[in-house]
């Protein structure tokens, strides 16, 4: 679900400690979630620095194609910005699968820089929730990583 | 997934065929944009923190679910999808606890709607959002209610890409100034050092100096002087002037606050950016400004040397301090509504007599001095419709440009009176016989001045759709230039390949 979802929400603890929400594109690399952001959110970058609790959903059926489910898993994240020029590259295939509009945009990189100085995300996922029919009026399957089940 | 929830999971956008789930919202208090909309980006969405209002809450009824979000027992944040249901009298959100999760009553929560319309053919568009934060009032049946008491709304319908970017600089630029610091090394965005150099310098607009330069050594060619060394050394030292001014211009506005507070700059007005996108220090732009004077200096000495005379060192002297005092202060000359009559005399009279002067060793013409005031007063008209997007923020730090502190009409009629002055000074000019009859080819960019002037009456309050008057502009002065050149070329064609007298002045 997440390698076929165009947008899912990312929701991390503000300074305040309110909860905050972002859609943003999932990106798969292995199996592991990425998440990138550019340095023009730098809000939201440092909110995940100040605390790497997160959860991550999928829930928006126009980006999910044949799948029907809602998930959300929570996450630690770790931000990842040694290299905020050419680190997120591995990602273009995967991102520009789901938003071939990123192509465009990165020829017109000399005009809008910073567009393309990013950070990543990657999310480590703790627990799992899953609406296998979307229905989350109903009770979800939950699924807990190994380690936090020890 | 959605109608077997009841409630559309997205919003129906007017007009579009293509939505997947295009179930109509409940409320009718719902608002959509009907503009076109513009193309998807991975920018990230920049806030617009605004009190909360019957808007947000209007905005939100149209998602008929929601995220639901909000900080678990364990100190992870949690988010569901719900069917939500607002209410726009009592000016609450209301949900149902979702299925196996508790919420305490009182717990801050935040609703998020939002919104993508997927494209067949891949990718997406239609990105919105909004969401509301309050603490979840519990009610009965299992039901909450949220109070909204803070909203954050972005929709990319409303806010284009260059516009969206240009407010997230600052953000960007402290980032770059924490990790600095974290990391006890400067870290800031990368470019290739050519194209950074090709930004900075803003050398596409080199062309403003290529015109007058051109045309001043053809009408001293035209009298049989022309030199190829000398011809060649008054390019480079007119451009590096150029670019000096340029990068001089972007550091001067920075330090004076002018380009921060210009939030709608376009590929043709608001300076180069290169020091908003924290891509290169104010020293080093100093630095590049100091260089190319110091080019053109050094050069200008060659010249002195070479061709020396009264003439050529006024005019030299009275370049370089045009060009320097046009927004160093304290003269400041753009701040003072000066910035229109100092290009138009630097790239216009003194650019094209002074190659004249090179190469005629110190004389000057009536001849030099017509053509050089269409090229004059079109260049100045450059600065001028390039300031016209800019108004506000020059306002905003003094910057007492004419776009400023004229209206839309009579900033039209100045446009108006220098382009038809520009054609009749060449007209006059042909017509007395001081010029050569070939330089009347320019009446064939008439049609394209009235593509500008139409331009300038529909979108003077539009930036970016005034973005093509504006290209449309500086072809004008290009085009002109470049007409006026063939015309000189075509009349020493005549006179020097054909050996008689010229054809067009008989």
């Amino acid at each position: 679900m997440v390698d076929a979802a165009l947008v899912g929400e990312l929701t991390v603890i503000g300074p305040d400690g309110n909860p905050i929400t972002y859609p943003m594109v999932p990106l798969l690399w292995g199996d592991r979630i990425f998440l990138t952001s550019s340095v023009l959110d730098s809000a939201k970058i440092a909110h995940v620095k100040a605390n790497p609790r997160v959860s991550f959903s999928v829930t928006n059926p126009d980006g999910l194609g044949t799948f029907t489910g809602m998930v959300t898993i929570q996450c630690d994240a770790r931000v990842s910005d040694d290299d905020l020029h050419a680190g997120w590259e591995r990602l273009l295939p995967n991102w520009t699968r789901k938003d071939p509009a990123t192509v465009g945009l990165l020829k017109a990189r000399v005009g809008f820089p910073l567009i393309f100085e990013r950070v990543l995300i990657e999310l480590t996922p703790r627990r799992t929730w899953l609406w296998p029919n979307g229905r989350t009026d109903r009770a979800p399957q939950t699924t807990v990583a190994a380690e936090v089940a020890r | 997934m959605s109608p077997k929830l009841g409630l559309p999971r997205f919003a129906r956008t007017p007009g579009s065929s293509e939505q997947p789930t295009p179930t109509a919202p409940s409320a009718s208090t719902t608002i959509e944009p009907s503009t076109p909309q513009a193309p998807a980006t991975p920018t990230e969405p920049v806030e617009t923190p605004h009190s909360p209002s019957a808007d947000a809450l209007a905005k939100l009824s149209a998602y008929g679910r929601a995220v639901l979000s909000w900080v678990a027992e364990d100190g992870y944040p949690m988010n569901v999808d719900v069917e939500i249901e607002v209410k726009p009298a009592e000016g609450t959100v209301r949900f149902d606890e979702p299925a196996g999760f508790r919420i305490a009553p009182g717990t801050p929560v935040a609703i998020t709607g939002s919104h993508i319309r997927a494209i067949p053919d891949g990718g997406f568009d239609q990105r919105r959002h909004v969401t509301v934060w309050g603490p979840a009032a519990a009610r009965p049946r299992g039901r909450f209610a949220v109070t909204p008491g803070r909203v954050w709304a972005w929709d990319e319908a409303d806010m284009p890409l260059p516009a969206a970017y240009e407010r997230s600089l600052p953000k960007a630029r402290r980032y770059f100034d924490v990790l600095s610091a974290e990391r006890g090394e400067l870290v800031r965005p990368k470019l290739p050092r050519g194209l950074l150099f090709f930004r900075a310098t803003r050398a596409p607009f080199l062309s403003a100096t290529f015109a007058p330069v051109l045309l001043g050594l053809a009408v001293a060619a035209r009298v049989g002087m022309f030199d190829v060394l000398t011809a060649v050394i008054t390019l480079v030292a007119a451009s590096f002037v150029h670019l000096g001014l340029n990068v001089a211009n972007d550091v001067f506005d920075t330090l004076q606050g002018a380009d921060d507070a210009n939030r709608t700059p376009t590929k043709f007005s608001g300076g180069s950016r290169v020091l908003q996108n924290a891509l290169v220090s104010v020293r080093e732009m100093s630095t590049l400004a100091i260089g190319c004077y110091g080019v053109a200096a050094v050069l200008g000495v060659i010249l002195l040397i070479l061709r020396g005379s009264p003439a050529l060192v006024g005019i030299v002297v009275l370049g370089f301090f045009i060009s320097i005092a046009y927004t160093m202060p304290p003269l400041k000359l753009v701040y003072r509504g000066l910035g229109e009559i100092s290009t138009a005399i630097g790239f216009g009279p003194v650019m094209l007599l002074g190659a004249y002067t090179v190469q005629t060793r110190g004389s000057l013409s009536l001849e030099a001095f017509l053509v050089s005031v269409p090229v004059a007063l079109l260049v100045a008209m450059i600065l001028y419709v390039n300031e016209i997007p800019d108004r506000a923020g020059d306002a905003s730090v003094g910057k007492r440009t004419l776009p400023v502190r004229w209206s839309k009409v009579a900033v039209i009629r100045g446009w108006d009176a220098s382009v038809v002055a520009s054609f009749a000074v060449i007209v006059v000019g042909a017509a007395a016989q001081v010029l050569p009859l070939p330089a009347l080819l320019l009446l064939l960019a008439v049609p394209l001045a009235v593509r500008v002037h139409s331009g300038l009456v529909r979108f003077y309050d539009n930036p970016y759709a005034l973005m093509d008057s504006m290209a449309a502009n500086i072809n004008l002065h290009m085009i002109v230039g470049l007409l006026l050149l063939v015309g000189y070329l075509l009349t020493i064609a005549d006179q020097t390949l054909l050996g008689r007298r010229p054809f067009f002045l008989s």
